[in-house]
C-alpha cells in the first residue's frame, strides 16, 4: 500500500499548493486589471445589441449590469463616472422594471461632480423611460420631481412630476403635498429638508439612504449657518458693529450656549463676521460655512 | 520463492443503510502458488474467483490482508512487467486493430521498440489472429477478442499468468487451442493461475486446484489427493439379468445390459454384495474400482458448506 | 514513466481522431469561410472586427464543447467498458494514466485550435488583403484560449473519475458559464456580508476564471495585450490545472473498480 499512501499525499500536497498558488494569481490579476470588467462591459454600448445577444436571458444579463454599476459606484471613489450612465441604461434597457436603477440613477446621475455624474438631463431621461414602462411605479415620479427640483432648479416641471405621481393608485400621500410645496415655495430650505426626509424614509435602497441622511446633516448646516449670519446682521444693525465672538453673539440672541454643527462641534466666527465650521471635510454637501476657496475633496457618493 | 503467495487477503462490503452489515466477496484468503504449476482456481460463479484476480491486479483494494507475486508486494507497479492478465469477458479499444492494440500494451509494458513488432507478429501467430491483424477490433467475434486478450496477456513474456475464465467464448476447437497453449507455457517454466467453472478443463490442465465457494476456500491440493478424500465407489458386474432385492437394499445403481447386469455400490459394500451374488448363486464377472470425479469432489463440498451454514444460521 | 504518459496521450489522441472529433474543422471552415464573404460582400467597414470576433468565438466555442463532451468519458468510459482492466495489470501507475488522459486531450485541442487559426487568419486575408502588426495579438487570444481549454480539460478529466458523464457533462458546462462570469461572482462577495460574503468568495476562487482570458473584443478592437497579463494568466492556468489534476489523481488512486 505504500506506493498508494505515497501518491495520495503528494496528490493532496499537490492540490492545497496549487489551489493556494492559483488563488494568489487571481488576486494579482484581479489588481491587473481593475477596470477590466467595465472596459468590457462597455464595448458592447448599444443596448439593442445587447439584449439580442442575450439569448432572452435578459432578465439575468441585467441583475449582472446592475451589479457592476452598484459595485463601482457604491464602493470606488468617483472614478469614471461617465460610464455610469451607459451602465444604467443597458441595465435598463435589459430590465426596464428594475426599479432601483431608475432611483440611482436619479440620485447619482443628476448631481454635479464631485457627488454625481453632473447629467441631469440625462437622469431625466432614464426615469421618464422608466416611467413610460412602469406608470404605477409612483417612486418614480418622486424622483423625476427630485432632480428637477435639486438639479435643475425647474420648479415648474417638479410639481409637474409630483401631481402626475400623486395620481397613481396607491401613491404616497406627500406626493400631494409637495406638489403643492412646489408651486408655492420653490428653493427653500423647508422644502429641500421636506424632500430629503422624504427620499429617506421611503427609499428601499441603502445607499440611497445614506445620501440622503448625509444631505439632511449637511442641509442642517446650511439652515445654522444661514441663520447666524442672519443674527449677525441684526447685531451689526443693532449695534454698528460686528460682535467680537461668536459667543457675544449667542449671548445677544439669547441662546444657552455656543451652537453647535452636527456633529457636535461649536461654530465660529470669523473676523468678518462669516460663520464657519470647526472642520469642512465632515460636511461635503454643505453650501455655506465653509471657508472662501474650499473645494471639498470629492467624497463620492456614498460613504462606506 | 513461491509464484504467488496470498495472505489473508480478504473483501467485504458494508451494506444496508446503516452500513452494518458486512457482506464478504472473500473470505481472509491464504494460498500458495510454486512457480511453474498450473493452477486451477475454481468455483460456481459469484464464488469470489474475479473478485480475488482483481485484487491480485489492485484494481480493487482489499479490506485487510496482502499478497506477494514473485517475491514482491503485489502492489508494486514494476512486479507487473512480470504478470499477464486476461479479464473475464475482455473489451478492447475497437478502434485499434490487433497489431495496434498489442503495439500500445507492449509500449505500456516496456516491450523494448526494437522487439515489439516481431514479438507481436509471434504473439498474434500463436493466438490464431495472423490474418486479422490489421482489422479493428471493433468487428471481432468473441472467440477473437479471447485469443486477443490472450494475447496481450503474453505479450512481454511474463513469468505469472492470470486468466480469468480464459475458455468463455471459444469453439471446441478453440477451447482445446488454448488448452495447449497452456500446456506450452508451463513448459516454456511459466506459472498459470487460471479460474474457471468447467471442471473437465482443470481436470485436464491443472497440477493443482483450490475450490472457493461463497468467498472462502474449501480445498486444495492435486486433483488426485482432492478426489481420493471422497468415498471411492465400485463396480460390480455379474451374470444373469436378475438383481437381487439385497443388492438394490445396498443403494446401488443397477442396470442389465444384454446379459450382463451391473451395479455401483459404495467401496466399503463390496463385501456384502460378493457375498449377497454368491447366495444367489450367480457368477461374478468383474468388480472395479469407479474413479471419482472432480465434479463429485466439487459438489461434496458445497453441499457440506450449504449444510453447515444452513446449521450455523 | 514519462514514456508511458506519452504513449497513453498519444492514444487517446488517436482515440478522438478515429472518434471523429476532427470532423469540427469541417463545420467550422464553412462558418467562417460564409461569414468572410458575407461581410465581404456587404463592406460595413467593420468587416476585420466581425470576422476577428466571429472567428475567435467559434473557435473558443467549438473548442469547450469538444473538451467537454470528450473529456467527460475519458475515465468513466473505461471503467465502464472495462478497457482499463488490461492497462492497469501492466506497470502504469494510475497517475500517469490521468496525467496521459489529460495531454491526450488536450494536445487534440491544441492541434484543432491551430487548424482553426489558420481558417482565421486565412479569413482576415480575405477580408483585409492585408496583415497589420497589431494582428499578432489575434495570437495572443488564441493562446488565451488554449489555456483555457487546458483549464477545462482538467475539470472534465476530474469529473470524469467519479461521476457519469451526464453529471460530468452538466458540472463542467455550468462551471465554464459561471467561470466566464467570475469577475462578477467576486463583485458580488465584495458587497455581500456575513456568510453569504464568504460561501460567494469561496465559490468565486474556486470557479475558473475565464473572464480574464476573454481579450476577443480588445483583440478585435486592434487593442495591444499586456506582457504581464500574458504571464499572469499563463500561471493562473498551469496552477489551476494542476489543482484539478491533483483532484482527479487524489480520486482515481483510492477508487476500487467495479
Amino acid at each position: 500500500m505504500k506506493a498508494r499512501q505515497r501518491t495520495t499525499i503528494l496528490a493532496s500536497v499537490c492540490l492545497i499548493v496549487c489551489f493556494a498558488a492559483s488563488v494568489f494569481m487571481l488576486r494579482s490579476v484581479d489588481r491587473l486589471r481593475p477596470q477590466a470588467s467595465l472596459d468590457d462591459v462597455l464595448y458592447i454600448s448599444s443596448p439593442k445589441i445587447l439584449k439580442r445577444a442575450s439569448l432572452g436571458y435578459e432578465g439575468l444579463l441585467a441583475d449582472v449590469y446592475w451589479t457592476r454599476a452598484v459595485q463601482y459606484f457604491g464602493s470606488r471613489r468617483g472614478s469614471n463616472v461617465e460610464l455610469l450612465a451607459p451602465l444604467l441604461e443597458i441595465t435598463t434597457s435589459l430590465d426596464p422594471h428594475l426599479i432601483p436603477a431608475y432611483e440611482y440613477g436619479g440620485f447619482f446621475l443628476a448631481p454635479p461632480p464631485p457627488n454625481g455624474a453632473g447629467q441631469p438631463k440625462r437622469a431625466i431621461q432614464l426615469i421618464e423611460y422608466g416611467i413610460r414602462n412602469n406608470p404605477n411605479e409612483w417612486r418614480l415620479y418622486y424622483n423625476l420631481g427630485f432632480v428637477y427640483y435639486m438639479d435643475l432648479k425647474d420648479y415648474a416641471h417638479a410639481s409637474d412630476a409630483f401631481e402626475r405621481g400623486s395620481q397613481v393608485p396607491n401613491s404616497h400621500p406627500f406626493l400631494k403635498v409637495l406638489a403643492a410645496q412646489m408651486a408655492q415655495h420653490g428653493g427653500e430650505y423647508q422644502t429641500a429638508r421636506m424632500l430629503w426626509t422624504a427620499t429617506y424614509k421611503t427609499s428601499r435602497d441603502k445607499l440611497v439612504q445614506q445620501n440622503a441622511a448625509e444631505h439632511l446633516r449637511d442641509l442642517k448646516v446650511d439652515e445654522d449657518v444661514s441663520n447666524l449670519e442672519g443674527a449677525v446682521t441684526r447685531f451689526g444693525e443693532r449695534t454698528g458693529r460686528l460682535p467680537s465672538s461668536i459667543r457675544e453673539l449667542a449671548r445677544a440672541e439669547g441662546l444657552p450656549g455656543v451652537p453647535v454643527d452636527p456633529k457636535g462641534e461649536p461654530y465660529k466666527m470669523d473676523e468678518n463676521g462669516r460663520i464657519l465650521v470647526q472642520h469642512p471635510d465632515d460636511f461635503p454637501l454643505a453650501t455655506k460655512g465653509l471657508p472662501a476657496g474650499f473645494n471639498a475633496v470629492g467624497k463620492h457618493f456614498a460613504s462606506n | 520463492m513461491a509464484a504467488i503467495e496470498i495472505i489473508g487477503l480478504e473483501k467485504a462490503y458494508s451494506l444496508g443503510f446503516w452500513r452494518k452489515r458486512p457482506k464478504h466477496a472473500l473470505h481472509p484468503l491464504h494460498l500458495r502458488v510454486e512457480q511453474g504449476e498450473i493452477f486451477g482456481f475454481l468455483g460456481p460463479n459469484g464464488a469470489g474467483k474475479t473478485t480475488t484476480l482483481k485484487l491480485l491486479m489492485g484494481l480493487v483494494f482489499p479490506t485487510s490482508g496482502s499478497a506477494r507475486i514473485l517475491d514482491r508486494e503485489w502492489t508494486d507497479p514494476d512486479i507487473k512487467a512480470q504478470i499477464g492478465f486476461l479479464p473475464e469477458q475482455p473489451y478492447f479499444y475497437d478502434y485499434l486493430t490487433a497489431h495496434e492494440l498489442l503495439n500500445y500494451y507492449g509500449q505500456l509494458s516496456g516491450v523494448p521498440a526494437k522487439h515489439r513488432k516481431q514479438r507481436i507478429e509471434e504473439v498474434l501467430h500463436r493466438v490464431g489472429l495472423r490474418d486479422v491483424t490489421g482489422v479493428q477490433l471493433r468487428k471481432f467475434s468473441k472467440g477473437m477478442l479471447q485469443r486477443a486478450g490472450i494475447a496481450q496477456a503474453i505479450l512481454h513474456d511474463p513469468k505469472v499468468i492470470f486468466l480469468d475464465e480464459p475458455m468463455s467464448g471459444l469453439d471446441p476447437m478453440g477451447r482445446r487451442e488454448v488448452r495447449d497453449l497452456m500446456e506450452q507455457l508451463k513448459h516454456e517454466g511459466k506459472t498459470v493461475f487460471f479460474s474457471t467453472h468447467i471442471l473437465s478443463d482443470a481436470e485436464a490442465l491443472c497440477d493443482r486446484v483450490a475450490v472457493i465457494y461463497k468467498g472462502e476456500l474449501r480445498g486444495v491440493g492435486a486433483i488426485e489427493d482432492l478426489t481420493s478424500t471422497v468415498q471411492g465407489k465400485v463396480e460390480i458386474v455379474w451374470q444373469g439379468t436378475q438383481v437381487p432385492a439385497s443388492i438394490k437394499a445396498l443403494g446401488a445403481e443397477c442396470h442389465v445390459t444384454g446379459d450382463t447386469a451391473r451395479a455401483v455400490i459404495a467401496e466399503t459394500q463390496q463385501d456384502a454384495a460378493i457375498d449377497v451374488l454368491r447366495r444367489e448363486h450367480l457368477r461374478l464377472v468383474s468388480l472395479t474400482p469407479v474413479r471419482t470425479s472432480l465434479e463429485e469432489y466439487f459438489v461434496e463440498k458445497m453441499r457440506r458448506a450449504d449444510s453447515a451454514a444452513g446449521g450455523a444460521s | 514513466m514519462n514514456a508511458r504518459i506519452g504513449y497513453i496521450a498519444s492514444n487517446t489522441f488517436r482515440e478522438a481522431v478515429r472518434d471523429r472529433v476532427l470532423y469540427n474543422l469541417i463545420a467550422f471552415a464553412l462558418l467562417l469561410s460564409g461569414a468572410a464573404i458575407f461581410v465581404g460582400e456587404i463592406s460595413i467597414e467593420i468587416e476585420k472586427l466581425v470576422v476577428i470576433n466571429l472567428g475567435l468565438t467559434a473557435v473558443s466555442l467549438f473548442g469547450v464543447v469538444i473538451a467537454i463532451f470528450v473529456g467527460i468519458g475519458l475515465v468513466s468510459k473505461e471503467i465502464d467498458k472495462r478497457t482499463l482492466y488490461t492497462v492497469l495489470s501492466r506497470p502504469v501507475r494510475r497517475w500517469e494514466f490521468i496525467v496521459g488522459k489529460f495531454f491526450g486531450l488536450s494536445s487534440t485541442l491544441v492541434v484543432n485550435t491551430f487548424c482553426m487559426a489558420i481558417g482565421v487568419f486565412g479569413a482576415l486575408l480575405y477580408v483585409s488583403h492585408k496583415f497589420t502588426g497589431s494582428d499578432a495579438f489575434i495570437l495572443v487570444a488564441l493562446y488565451f484560449i488554449v489555456l483555457q481549454f487546458f483549464i477545462i480539460c482538467s475539470l472534465t478529466l476530474l469529473f470524469s473519475s467519479f461521476s457519469s458523464p451526464l453529471l460530468s457533462a452538466v458540472f463542467s458546462f455550468s462551471l465554464f458559464v459561471i467561470g466566464s462570469f467570475s469577475e462578477d461572482l467576486r463583485g458580488f462577495a465584495g458587497m455581500a456580508h456575513g456568510i453569504t460574503k464568504w460561501l460567494a468568495t469561496a465559490v468565486a476562487y474556486l470557479v475558473p476564471n475565464f473572464s480574464a482570458f476573454n481579450v476577443i473584443s480588445s483583440v478585435a478592437h486592434e487593442y495591444p495585450v499586456a506582457v504581464q497579463l500574458v504571464l499572469h494568466n499563463t500561471l493562473y492556468a498551469l496552477f489551476y490545472t494542476a489543482t484539478a489534476l491533483s483532484g482527479a489523481v487524489l480520486i482515481f488512486e483510492r477508487r476500487n473498480l467495479k
